[in-house]
């Protein structure tokens, strides 16, 4: 008798050491995961089989779509230091509050003179009308793209003392003259590297 | 953990049977946990954004940078120009007498890869096995091509290990040779 009973105990595993490490590990994927923004203009990237990964840090986005223009830059502080600067070059004053706003902003394509405006809508407006703002004047008079980029160079190199990389995030349909126009602007800047954002492609491309 | 450790030898039914059920059974949880984390595991590192490299050269440099000041051989120059309606065109050479083309051709595995290869290949032989000193590609997108095409075609010169190639601003005699205005 005494065998049979040994041999059903050994049946049941003990799964609270696995339990508490899957737990830790859930734990863990959870924390570090970071919650995703809205994203202000929707692009369809096109895709690519090149396998480069966008740097995660020290990053400024230029996101091309629907025709407009939108730009981003990667990190609370640098956002803040950026808006700062920005304001200076202006004339505009910026709130701790509209700071606080921009800082939680994964792009905005807002004129300047507008900004202000835009940054003190309720939360859940300036999500809703993210894409409706009218993107970011790139044109010869009022090149205010070549002031962001300019400005968020300015930053990276006062705050973290690194060069800050550019990324192109272009709509797939996207015409071929407003992307040259982006490019454009940036090699005045003298940008001569930069990421363009894609997809991952299937394997028989 | 959940065990009740009632100390009983297991003398009577009573105690054992509360013993028993005392046992919580984890599999379930278990289970979710894992589904659980294998589901953050993967989206963590897919949402991450794929990207290409793309270098320009300094505008004010020079007005052919892809040249490099020193004279380059046609015979090693492919030209390929973006037009509408995802088509393309390419030629080998200079515009106003080229050496092979201008021919049509379509995007992906078998449009303008073997082509390129085959250029490349031919190019280097060319050049006397250098490997370094293979194709020469100019990319010259017209106003109606749109980004899709350009990151493509960049996308196939990294898959034929192009080494050197230049986006270019397209010319008239590219448009008429296109088609376009």
């Amino acid at each position: 008798m005494a065998k049979g009973k040994m041999k059903k105990r050994s049946m049941r595993v003990d799964m609270t050491a696995m339990c508490d490490v899957s737990f830790l590990l859930l734990t863990f994927f959870v924390l570090t995961s970071t919650a995703k923004l809205p994203e202000p203009l929707p692009v369809d990237t096109p895709s690519s089989t090149v396998q480069t990964k966008l740097p995660e840090i020290n990053l400024a986005t230029v996101t091309v779509g629907q025709d407009k223009v939108f730009f981003g830059v990667l990190g609370k502080e640098e956002r803040i230091a950026t808006l700062e600067k920005m304001g200076e070059r202006y004339n505009i004053n910026f709130s701790d509050e509209e700071k606080q706003a921009f800082s939680y902003l994964e792009a905005i394509g807002t004129p300047m003179n507008e900004l202000k405006k835009f940054l003190n809508l309720p939360v859940d407006v300036r999500n809703k009308v993210g894409a409706e703002q009218a993107g970011i004047p790139i044109d010869s008079v009022n090149n205010q793209l070549k002031d962001w980029v300019q400005v968020a160079r300015i930053v990276a190199k006062e705050k973290n003392n690194k060069i800050i990389d550019v990324a192109i995030k272009g709509d797939a349909e996207e015409s071929y003259p407003k992307i040259k126009e982006v490019i454009d602007i940036l090699q005045e800047q003298r940008v001569f590297r930069f990421f363009l954002v894609t997809g991952l492609r299937n394997e028989d491309f | 953990m959940a065990e009740l450790n009632t100390g009983g030898d297991g003398k009577d039914k009573k105690v054992r049977s509360k013993k028993q059920n005392a046992g919580v059974d984890l599999t379930a949880m278990v289970d979710l946990a894992f589904l659980l984390i294998t589901f953050f595991m993967l989206t963590t590192s897919m949402s991450k954004p794929q990207s290409m490299n793309l270098a320009m050269p300094d505008k004010e440099d020079t007005e052919k940078p892809d040249e490099d000041k020193t004279k380059v051989d046609e015979n090693r120059t492919m030209t390929i120009l973006l037009g509408a309606d995802n088509k393309m065109k390419w030629y080998m050479g200079m515009p106003n007498e080229p050496l092979e083309g201008p021919n049509d051709q379509t995007y992906g595995k078998s449009g303008i890869r073997p082509i390129l290869l085959e250029k490349n290949r031919q190019a280097v032989a060319y050049s006397g096995g250098d490997q370094e000193k293979g194709l020469i590609v100019i990319i010259k997108a017209s106003k109606n091509a749109n980004y899709r095409n350009l990151v493509d075609i960049l996308d196939e010169m990294a898959i034929s290990n192009i080494k050197s190639y230049a986006l270019v601003d397209i010319t008239d005699l590219d448009l008429e040779i296109l088609g376009e205005e």
